[in-house]
């Protein structure tokens, strides 16, 4: 046969190149599987990166099938530790409890939703959460399409609305803080579950808005301009590490989570894993582009983990602008309230 | 006299549309040649970027790293390698699978209903979007048979995927073969898997592996229903290897890890806040186009020398 040598030749050169890049071991090494939001994705995989080189021997995945997409397959028992960039749902509280599964919830960074327009946009420096409310809320659709609907001051150049999908976590959180009822929205916007796709949007459309978390502004801060809120106090606040940290960038600042099931914390690999996480949550964090929590919350949550105090503080909703103390500090509960 | 009169206005007529269907001709030639041209265009543009774009991070530390939260340090170590098994597995079930199927079909079915539906089934599998595939894979492979998402997984899925395209590819390089061979090889007393092994097969082989070679190399390329069986993921470790020092010396349990693939690091790169991630999918994808083209050139190469070797 003509090829049999280049034939050998090339099985020999696969085989030394794979035992080259490849440890020879047959032990079976222990694994930890994470899955959930896209938006708690970074800080968990600088985790797990981190983690393993201290760990070699233990394995850790990361998925991002999103916050729903995540708590679907926690509560079936296929992973450990679940990310969310909102709290567990009151269904998927009852869908985890028929399966048995008890968790613990760790509130590990903060996350700023920022509202962001084109740098041509000169008039919306500030904007109040109703005027955002009139661009985005249900019977706008169709309706308020150009600038000066919002506020008679502006031009009229016309709205373009970008927003993440309406699987994401952000998209809960955002129609929850600004039209009230979470997932309330008008439909007629780009969406992306790339979140890159709407910075492209955005930094296109002289008329163009957007929102998304805090990440993705700082990392296209010279070709987008993010808008300040004015917060219950009446203070327009931009978004930015200081402004969550102090609690005034509100109700655009939110807290997100990972919750760990309960009887995986009886997996030694698991418990140190966890142990890491909140130990390196709030530098990692920061270097990822969130906002690190006070570290007494990590400090209680390492407590509530040790005690495997189960259970959410948020009872099955979303609760807008509690400060963060108030939350760790809250009793939980296994059970939907009303 | 009259006669001569039609004659010659009918050459002039002749002459006339001779021309112009000689001016249609040319016009092809131009209308292909443009076609081709855009295409080439399109790809060497398409090279060119994402040389531009990954250049910098081109080493053999990219090849070696793991995937990291630092872009310089970031590499695609868990997905060539994920790429790699992924696609054994998909070769080592597909092939069979698609080249039995492939000479069944043309050989042996009857020619009846039930193997009509069979064949329409065939050509419409090649057509159904690959997502399908990944939706019936997490039905299927992941919750019915309690496989996971693991590399066992994705293999059957892709192999799935390719079937079609094996099938088809097997059935085309066996109806060429002239029936003449096949009466031969049966005059001297050969049966009906005589003929087949010895002579069928042999001279089809050049057909059926580059259809095989083009099946594993969209394989290859393919995203989408691996994202559906839930490989998108950060894998900074490699499956058990397949190879051991101690006894039986082969291991199996890396059919059960999880994995990332190429396409996939790609993807989750274009999706990150930094813009230095865009260098490392550029680089990437490169990385995966270069292999996908080393796939086809080696088909390529492979018919070249199996056609030679055929003398009928």
């Amino acid at each position: 046969m003509m090829n049999g040598l280049l034939g050998r030749a090339s099985t020999i050169g696969l085989s030394a190149a794979i035992l080259a890049g490849w440890s020879v071991t047959a032990a079976a090494e222990e694994i930890i599987q994470i899955d959930g939001s896209s938006t708690v994705f970074p800080i968990a995989e600088a985790v797990a990166e981190e983690f393993q080189i201290a760990n070699p021997s233990i394995r850790v995945t990361v998925g991002l099938s999103g916050t729903g997409g995540g708590f679907k397959k926690f509560c079936r028992g296929e992973t450990d530790i679940s990310n969310a960039s909102r709290p567990i749902k009151a269904s998927e509280m009852s869908e985890c409890a028929a399966a048995g599964i008890s968790y613990v919830e760790m509130p590990v960074a903060f996350d700023a939703l920022t509202v962001v327009v084109n740098p041509q946009n000169t008039w919306a420096e500030t904007m109040t959460v109703e005027q955002l409310k009139t661009i985005w809320e249900p019977g706008a659709e169709g309706k308020v399409m150009a600038w000066n609907q919002v506020d008679a001051s502006y031009p009229s150049d016309p709205l373009v609305l970008f927003a993440p999908g309406t699987d994401s976590g952000t998209f809960e959180y955002f129609t929850e803080a600004v039209n009230g009822k979470a997932r309330a929205s008008r439909a007629d916007f780009t969406a992306s579950e790339d979140d890159n796709t709407l910075v492209q949007g955005v930094a296109q459309e002289k008329g163009g808005i957007g929102y998304f978390g805090l990440a993705y502004f700082t990392a296209n801060a010279d070709r987008l301009k993010a808008v300040k809120i004015v917060n219950p106090q009446g203070e327009a606040v931009e978004p930015s590490k200081a402004t969550v940290e102090s609690g005034t960038y509100v109700p655009l600042a939110r807290p997100i989570f990972s919750y760990v099931r309960v009887d995986a914390l009886d997996k030694p690999a698991v418990a140190q894993f966890v142990e890491f996480y909140l130990a390196n949550a709030g530098k990692l964090s920061e270097e990822v582009g969130y906002v690190a929590l006070p570290a007494e919350a990590y400090a209680k949550a390492q407590e509530h983990v040790n005690a495997r105090r189960a259970g959410t503080v948020f009872g099955g909703a979303n609760k807008i602008g509690i400060p963060i103390m108030d939350v760790v500090n809250a009793e939980a509960s296994s059970t939907p309230t009303e | 006299m009259s006669e001569v009169a039609a004659v010659t206005f009918n050459l002039k007529q002749v002459r006339s549309k001779l021309a112009g269907r000689k001016r249609a001709d040319r016009l092809y030639v131009l209308v292909g040649l443009s076609a081709t041209v855009l295409g080439m265009i399109t790809l060497g543009a398409l090279i060119g970027s994402l040389v531009i774009d990954g250049s910098e991070r081109f080493s053999y530390e990219f090849f070696t790293n793991f995937p990291s939260r630092f872009p310089a340090r970031a590499g695609i170590l868990s997905a060539w390698v994920g790429s790699l098994l992924i696609l054994v597995v998909t070769a080592l079930i597909g092939i069979p699978l698609g080249v039995a199927s492939g000479i069944y079909l043309e050989e042996y079915a009857p020619k009846n209903i039930f193997t009509s539906i069979i064949e329409i089934n065939v050509n419409n599998l090649a057509g159904v979007p690959s997502i399908v595939f990944g939706l019936l894979a997490l039905g299927l492979f992941v919750y019915v048979f309690g496989l996971g998402k693991s590399i066992l997984t994705g293999g059957l899925t892709l192999a799935l995927l390719i079937l079609p395209v094996i099938i088809v590819a097997t059935r085309e390089a066996v109806r060429a073969i002239p029936p003449s061979i096949r009466e031969a090889a049966y005059a001297v007393g050969a049966t009906k898997w005589q003929m087949i092994y010895d002579h069928v097969l042999p001279y089809a082989s050049a057909g059926v592996l580059t259809g095989t070679i083009i099946g594993l190399g969209r394989a290859l390329g393919e995203t989408a229903p691996l994202i559906t069986i839930g490989a998108l993921t950060f894998i900074a470790y490699l499956p058990a290897a397949p190879l051991q020092l101690e006894w039986p010396f082969l291991n199996f349990e890396w059919l059960l890890a999880g994995f990332t693939v190429l396409p996939i690091q790609t993807y989750n790169w274009t999706s990150r806040p930094e813009p230095a991630f865009q260098a490392n999918a550029a680089a990437a994808a490169f990385t995966l186009l270069m292999t996908t083209l080393t796939i086809n050139l080696t088909a390529i190469i492979f018919r070249y020398r199996l056609r030679r070797r055929i003398k009928w």
